[in-house]
């Protein structure tokens, strides 16, 4: 019977292969999941006098957006950010990632701002404590601070409808 | 015009492949002679109309029709013309049309090259390659196609990705696919076997030269890509387990494996389930690498462009072909008798430890390429499986093989002596034992795996000495002349023991003893490695064909003593802004001295240059092609010229009769 | 006068004093250290380049911060873990060794060792078989052509 092993054990790969066609190998999963938001303090751009820290959201359940002005993504997903800040379901913290030519400012003055608060991460520090890879990244995170989800890539309407009112709806918000 | 009739050729193409497939299968089955005969002049239609469309597309990329999609995407008005052909290989669409036009050009091959072989077997042979070109044509034309019309046409093209734009992309990907799709042919010839119920020495005999050579050129083409890398990519690596480098060493693995599973099929009748096996399991690695390359199910540097849709294509190609041989052979496996006798120590018990250590290595890299995915796919989460893993697994597993690759080919068919071989090998073992621990005086440094690693390179060079020694003792005669006399399959087997034995001499050192640094270049700096003083003289800008570039000048002396000047290049290429270093190499026997710029640091003219000391680097690509030199001369002993020779002679008999 | 001015240009334009290069890293030891440990990390946003050797933005952001872990203190394990907890264990080229990896890591030894049965299994199978048995008029006939050759 052992003949037949060879033809078992290729349509098993076939079968891990029909379902890796659905898969995206880049896609990374973040260990940060159900771990506190790492903290940190940062100026806010435009009043660097004033900052932003996570602890300041404590007790309400909010958004991180990691965008940059250089990000081309992040321009498709402004005008939906715009749309969740006006209706007020949620508030958006966007952390402005290695911004080194200063633009966020003007960019946002232009265009409008999604955002509560906009801390200042040039260096791309915080960045790193968070996992960030690229633009634009937004996490959930809840009522004590714990990160509750992670997404990678611009939001759109159906990723908003599909994938974050679900997420809000059972942390309460 | 001309992309029109190449598409329109590759539509011909998929109906003579029909008609190659159908009909001599059929008439094998029925024993028609009529529908048997259909095979040859149809494998080479085939070919015809391929070979036009491949001819189609070349023009198109060589005259800049931007109208046409590929070409606008691949190519760009500026591009050297060597390279604007080499585009037409160089995106997803034209290399899957260069893997079809190989194909129909092996296919012609055995249509050639087989009058001496009965002709309802040719009939299944060529039936069957043409089943696998219905595959690939109809994925070129239903996912894939070249001809695409971009409307309105583009001014200019994107430019072929600068990496591509080497002397390596002319060789590697036409060598590495005559390798890949070479193995169809013994895919064939088994599946050919399987079908007609006859499986014997003789079957052995007739596929034999076509792996050998298969085999031959992909040992070829990986070699090319390895050096391609070396050169190209700017660091000095020149192996990184990616999933598609595995994709094409698994099939090697499988291949080398086969060609020496065939040797003790066609001399002992012994091992035709296993060959017959590897066959299937060789070409099934081919079209699996082709798989994984181009459906995104893995992440790689030379993944093309990623399609679900082409992925579900060949994914079901696969399926079909791969799931329907193996289902072919477990069907009619028990039909194969087995072979004769032989003892624990014999030269078949070396063959077959020799697939064995040879399988698991291949199982071993497969299961590394696929294990990041299987993971996934159980949604247990995400790993990465690189070369960390790849080195401290393949190497102890192949190990083994190399120790009895010193002894196996001494060894005699069906039983020999223990003492015996080891009395004749005592010579050759002290002198690799003795090589592998004299080699720290030599370099700077014991590091156990250099020497290892030697120990292995000299006992098998060692071993192919003893084994030539022996060989001609009991002739007589010039040196000279009793080497000549020597089969053709003898030399090709100890010039490919012995380029592996270089080969792994060459890794052994290079991976172990080679040196680098970085550093910061001011103009007239100056710095110190491997005792050599490498003196910055600071760059000059040109404008190349298609790049602008900074050309570094770095003076190479020794002990005060000037030895040569390097021009390493970064380069940023017009079309795509993508930067390039073009390393500076100054080759040697004994050693490279590789210099990369890396990044301009002020407006003063410093620069961080990479400096690298790489000793015997050059034995990696010279053991590699004297393998596949071994391979080809192996291929053209006179047992498979006889066919030749007998038409020649009966021309010659028919000559004198008239005379 | 025009060459002699571009002649003093370019004596004056040349650095003073030329010396020794300095290497990229302000401390070659913790250098080679970095590059050891970032040569089996994957630089996350290359498609399957090494930390080490990719030329990216981001790779070179956590080189630098790894050089500076390094600097204060931080053993290679204690780098490893500071990315691990940031990226997961998909920055590890070499796969760590847990349970859901045990397959990966003795899965070749398997392979081995199965084959290794598998070659013992079919040399006494080999043994055990008995010659085959010879048909008497074939030998004879052989014998017959085998004499008629000489």
């Amino acid at each position: 019977m052992k003949r037949w092993l060879p033809l078992i054990l290729f349509l098993v790969l076939v079968g891990f292969f029909a379902k890796g066609l659905f898969l995206n190998p880049r896609e990374v999963p973040s260990p940060l999941i159900g771990r506190a938001a790492p903290a940190f303090t940062l100026p806010l751009v435009g009043d660097p006098a004033r900052t932003f820290s996570p602890a300041d959201m404590k007790g309400r359940v909010w958004l991180l957006n990691v965008w940059a002005p250089w990000c081309v993504s992040c321009r498709q997903e402004h005008p939906v950010l715009m749309q969740i800040a006006a209706s007020g379901r949620v508030p958006i913290v966007g952390l402005n990632w290695k911004d080194k030519d200063r633009e966020a400012q003007a960019l946002l003055a232009q265009r409008g701002s999604p955002y509560v608060a906009v801390p200042d991460d040039v260096s791309g520090k915080v960045g790193i404590d968070y996992g960030v890879t690229g633009t634009p990244e937004t996490y959930v995170i809840d009522r004590q601070g714990i990160i509750r989800m992670k997404h990678i890539g611009p939001i759109g309407p159906e990723v908003w409808k599909d994938k974050f009112e679900p997420k809000l709806k059972e942390l309460g918000a | 015009m001309i992309p029109e009739i190449g598409h329109f050729a590759l539509i011909v193409a998929l109906l003579v492949a029909l008609t190659q497939a159908i009909l001599p299968l059929w008439g094998a089955q029925t024993g028609n002679a009529r529908l048997i005969a259909v095979a040859r002049p149809a494998a080479q239609g085939q070919f015809v109309f391929v070979a036009i469309a491949f001819g189609c597309l070349a023009w198109s990329f060589l005259q800049n029709d931007f109208s046409v999609e590929n070409v606008a995407k691949n190519s760009y008005s500026q591009l050297p013309p060597m390279y604007r052909f080499t585009a037409a290989w160089g995106s997803h669409e034209g290399s899957m049309l260069l893997w079809t036009l190989i194909l129909a050009f092996w296919t012609t091959a055995v249509s050639v090259f087989s009058r001496h072989l009965p002709d309802d077997m040719v009939a299944r042979v060529i039936g069957i390659m043409g089943l696998i070109s219905i595959g690939f044509l109809g994925f070129l034309l239903t996912t894939s196609n070249p001809f695409l019309r971009l409307i309105p046409a583009a001014p200019e093209g994107n430019d072929l990705n600068p990496l591509l734009q080497d002397p390596g992309m002319v060789f590697h990907p036409p060598t590495l696919y005559m390798g890949y799709v070479g193995f169809s042919v013994a895919f064939a010839f088994a599946i050919a076997a399987l079908l007609s119920g006859k499986l014997d020495a003789a079957w052995a005999r007739w596929s034999r030269p076509w792996t050998t050579v298969a085999w031959a050129f992909l040992t070829t083409g990986i070699t090319m890509g390895s050096w391609w890398a070396y050169n190209e990519l700017g660091w000095g690596g020149w192996w990184f387990w990616d999933p598609t480098e595995n994709a094409s060493f698994m099939p090697w693995l499988a291949g080398t494996a086969l060609i020496h599973s065939l040797a003790v099929t066609e001399k002992r009748g012994a091992f035709k389930a296993w060959t017959v096996l590897l066959a299937l399991i060789a070409f099934s690695l081919s079209l699996l690498g082709t798989f994984l390359v181009r459906s995104g199910v893995l992440s790689s540097v030379h993944a093309f462009a990623t399609d679900p849709a082409r992925g579900a294509f060949i994914l079901g190609f696969l399926a079909i072909v791969i799931g329907g041989s193996l289902a072919l052979f477990a069907w009619r496996a028990p039909r194969m008798l087995t072979g004769g006798r032989f003892a624990w120590f014999s030269r078949e018990a070396f063959l077959l430890a020799n697939n064995v250590i040879l399988l698991a290595a291949l199982g071993s890299v497969l299961l590394g390429t696929l294990y990041p995915l299987l993971m996934d796919a159980l949604g247990l989460g995400k790993i990465s499986v690189g070369p960390p893993y790849f080195n401290s697994v393949f190497v102890p597993v192949m190990a083994p093989a190399l120790f009895l690759l010193g002894i196996g080919p001494l060894t005699r068919w069906k039983g020999d002596s223990l003492p015996d071989i080891a009395r004749r090998l005592k010579w050759a073992f002290a002198v690799a034992v003795a090589s592998a621990l004299l080699l720290p005086l030599v370099v700077a440094g014991f590091k156990p795996w250099a020497s290892i690693g030697v120990f292995f390179a000299v006992w098998i060079a060692a071993g192919v000495v003893v084994g030539l020694r022996e060989r001609i003792r009991n002739q007589r005669g010039a040196l000279v002349a009793r080497l000549a006399a020597l089969p053709r399959g003898y030399w090709g087997m100890q010039m490919a023991h012995l380029g592996l034995a270089i080969g792994v001499a060459g890794i052994a050192i290079v991976a172990n003893y080679q040196s680098e640094r970085d550093v910061r270049m001011n103009v007239n700096d100056h710095a110190e490695l491997a005792g050599y003083t490498f003196t910055f003289r600071g760059h000059s800008e040109y404008d190349g064909p298609n790049y602008r570039a900074a050309k570094g000048i770095v003076e190479v002396s020794r002990n005060g003593k000037k030895l040569f000047t390097l021009y390493p290049e970064k380069r940023i290429y017009n079309a795509s802004g993508m930067a390039m270093t073009e390393a500076a190499i100054h080759p040697d026997l004994w050693r490279d001295v590789y210099v990369a710029m890396g990044e301009p640091i002020d407006d003063k003219g410093a620069w961080i240059i990479r400096l690298f000391h790489k000793p015997l680097v050059n034995w990696l690509w010279i053991g590699g092609l004297l393998m596949a030199a071994g391979g080809f001369m192996a291929a053209s002993d006179r047992r498979y010229r006889i066919a030749l020779r007998e038409a020649r002679a009966k021309g010659a008999a028919l000559a004198g009769a008239a005379a | 006068m025009k060459s002699l001015l571009f002649c003093l240009a370019l004596v004056l334009s040349a650095p003073l004093f030329a010396g020794e290069a300095a290497p990229v890293g302000d401390d070659p030891a913790i250098e080679q250290r970095m590059v050891n440990l970032a040569s089996d990390l994957r630089c996350l946003v290359c498609q399957n380049e090494s930390l080490a050797g990719s030329h990216a933005e981001l790779a070179e952001d956590l080189r630098r911060e790894i050089r500076e872990q390094m600097k204060a203190g931080k053993s290679d394990k204690e780098v490893i873990e500071y990315l691990t907890n940031r990226y997961g264990d998909f920055v590890l080229y070499k796969p760590p060794f847990k349970p859901v990896t045990y397959l990966l890591w003795l899965g070749p030894l398997i392979f081995l060792g199965a084959g290794v049965g598998a070659w013992y299994w079919v040399l006494r199978k080999r043994r055990a078989t008995p010659p085959p048995a010879v048909d008497p008029d074939q030998l004879a006939a052989a014998a017959k052509l085998l004499d008629e050759k000489q």
